[in-house]
């Protein structure tokens, strides 16, 4: 097979993984949420990357804050808390500007963060698709409570020492930074999470370490905007969604209506990417609001 | 809630892990002493310990900077292995702080890592100008190169030239390039500029730069420390009308230093 890209590859392993979703439902139904993320993700890194590639200044900054137009401040809320922990209460602007995301992802969902705009997506998406290719099924997630006692943990430490101790670290801001201003050392960390990912944990990284991840799954934990297996009684069982999932867990019992859980995928780790909705031949899930508790 | 042994022994290893994780990040991060000397942070940075509690690294004040001299330190590239990844930093030899009079680096920053009090930049303290090798200053050498007095942003109040005696050759003077910490910006114009391919005056973090006497030195000579002190009328010295034969030696040239005395002579 040819060398591709990274995100053209994420896309092939999509295509090839949901070949029948393709056949049943066309090319654009059965992947068109794969390839809005993945428009998504390029379109804000190709907004970041206008002003010092081609000088046209719409966003300044990076994901950790940033300006764009010169009048809506946006700034992380995880990394805002871990200064918060270390002792300085931030400016105005930066206060703003997370509790504008907050609100957003509030509303969203959280994890849409993690899918539709975190650059390191596209790097544990490949991961995840070589896995599959290769067929390597060694390896051994740790429990996904972890990435909450991380959370806790970096907050706890930045508490303790005064730094912000995650951004040191912190594969997201390490990778988009390099990407926007340089420095080749920071790739380390998105190669570190590729191979983590790769030989170590399946989907380990976002779905079981990232606490950025986690703290934007606090923040939707009551979003408005949720993936629901509607049309459940339509499933014929195939699997398709568990295993293209990032976060298969969160399926099971809206699905089945496992515990008396109505059809919304109500769990604060879905990262509402839509996948299931692609792969799925017969149409089981919707985008829809979470007191939509319809079902057939 | 379920306390089962296996859930409670996932907890606890995720707990472990976590704190594990946790603690290598903090080891990671270099200490606030880690950051190089001649790493200045940008015009109002805090302090570094508070710098490094508030810059989240955005880069905003790098993209602002005119004269683009900030960047955000990088793993790897030189100076600014010491510095916090990502905290912006410059090098006053490569290029130094323009001092821009509305400060945009600062009205950039989303945080207040540089503190938005700061509205004159000449109030800016990036660090203190030391003329650190002295020995091999052209103005100590008795040429008068006076670049670095020059260029100051502040001059005569950050840099003066000071003039003394050149006791090489007895007649000529030396103008001294001296640094008033008190009006140094830290802007590093005199770094960049010295003549010498290594600068022998260099910026430096006022803590790296500055001495500090006790707290109970008292400089008697100033006026806020002679309240409530006694004071004493000076006391009446009678010299002698005439100097001491011999006490004062002509110059080289012949000359009577003091012409006044040989008025007196005359008489």
């Amino acid at each position: 097979m040819n060398a591709v890209s990274p995100p053209v590859a994420a896309a092939v392993a999509q295509t090839a993984s949901s070949a029948a979703a393709i056949v049943r439902k066309g090319w654009w139904r059965a992947q068109r949420f794969l390839l809005l993320r993945r428009a998504s993700q390029v379109s804000i890194l190709v907004l970041f990357l206008l002003g010092p590639l081609a000088g046209i200044w719409i966003v300044k900054g990076n994901l950790s804050s940033s300006m764009t137009l010169g009048v809506l401040p946006l700034t992380d809320p995880f990394i805002l808390a871990q200064s918060l922990a270390a002792g300085h209460l931030p400016a105005v602007s930066a206060l703003t500007g997370a509790a504008i995301i907050v609100l957003f992802y509030a509303l969203v969902g959280g994890r849409v963060f993690c899918g539709w705009v975190c650059p390191v997506n596209a790097v544990t998406d490949t991961a995840g698709w070589l896995r599959r290719k290769l067929r390597l099924t060694g390896g051994r997630s740790p429990d996904s409570s972890l990435r909450y006692w991380l959370l806790g943990a970096v907050l706890l430490a930045s508490l303790v020492t005064g730094r912000m101790v995650w951004e040191s670290v912190n594969p997201v801001s390490l990778t988009h930074r390099a990407i926007l201003f340089g420095g080749m050392a920071a790739w380390g960390g998105a190669l570190t999470v590729f191979l983590f990912d790769l030989l170590i944990a399946p989907r380990g990284w976002c779905g079981h370490v990232c606490p950025m991840g986690a703290a934007y799954g606090l923040i939707g934990t009551k979003s408005l905007i949720r993936v629901s297996a509607q049309h459940q009684s339509r499933c014929n069982d195939c699997a398709d969604c568990y295993a293209v999932c990032p976060e298969p867990q969160v399926i099971v019992a809206p699905l089945k209506g496992k515990d008396g859980s109505g059809p919304v995928i109500l769990d604060a780790a879905c990262t509402n990417c839509g996948r299931c909705i692609d792969v799925c031949g017969p149409d089981v899930f919707v985008f829809t609001h979470r007191f939509d508790n319809r079902k057939d | 809630m379920d306390f089962s042994r296996r859930t409670l022994l996932k907890s606890a290893a995720g707990a472990a892990s976590a704190c594990l994780l946790a603690g290598g990040a903090t080891l990671v991060g270099p200490a606030a002493q880690a950051r190089p000397a001649q790493a200045l942070r940008p015009p109002g940075a805090l302090r570094e310990e508070a710098f490094l509690a508030a810059c989240v690294r955005c880069g905003l004040c790098v993209r602002d900077c005119p004269p683009q001299n900030l960047k955000l330190a990088a793993w790897g590239d030189g100076l600014s292995r010491g510095v916090a990844i990502g905290s912006p930093y410059f090098e006053a030899r490569s290029i130094p702080c323009e001092m821009c009079e509305h400060i945009p680096c600062v009205k950039a920053c989303p945080t207040g890592a540089l503190d938005p009090a700061l509205r004159d930049i000449t109030k800016a303290r990036m660090g203190v100008a030391v003329l650190i090798d002295h020995e091999n200053c052209l103005n100590y050498l008795g040429l008068r190169c006076d670049v670095c007095y020059r260029v100051c942003p502040v001059i005569d109040k950050a840099i003066t030239l000071e003039k003394v005696s050149n006791p090489r050759s007895d007649r000529h003077a030396m103008l001294l390039p001296t640094v008033h910490a008190e009006a140094c910006t830290g802007c590093g114009k005199c770094e960049k500029s010295c003549v010498l391919e290594e600068a022998a005056i260099k910026v430096v973090p006022a803590h790296i730069a500055r001495g500090a006497p006790g707290a109970h030195y008292r400089m008697g000579w100033e006026q806020k420390n002679q309240a409530d002190r006694p004071r004493f009328e000076k006391p009446v010295q009678n010299l002698p009308q005439h100097p001491a034969p011999g006490e004062i030696a002509p110059l080289r040239g012949g000359q009577n230093p003091y012409p006044d005395a040989n008025k007196e002579k005359a008489r």
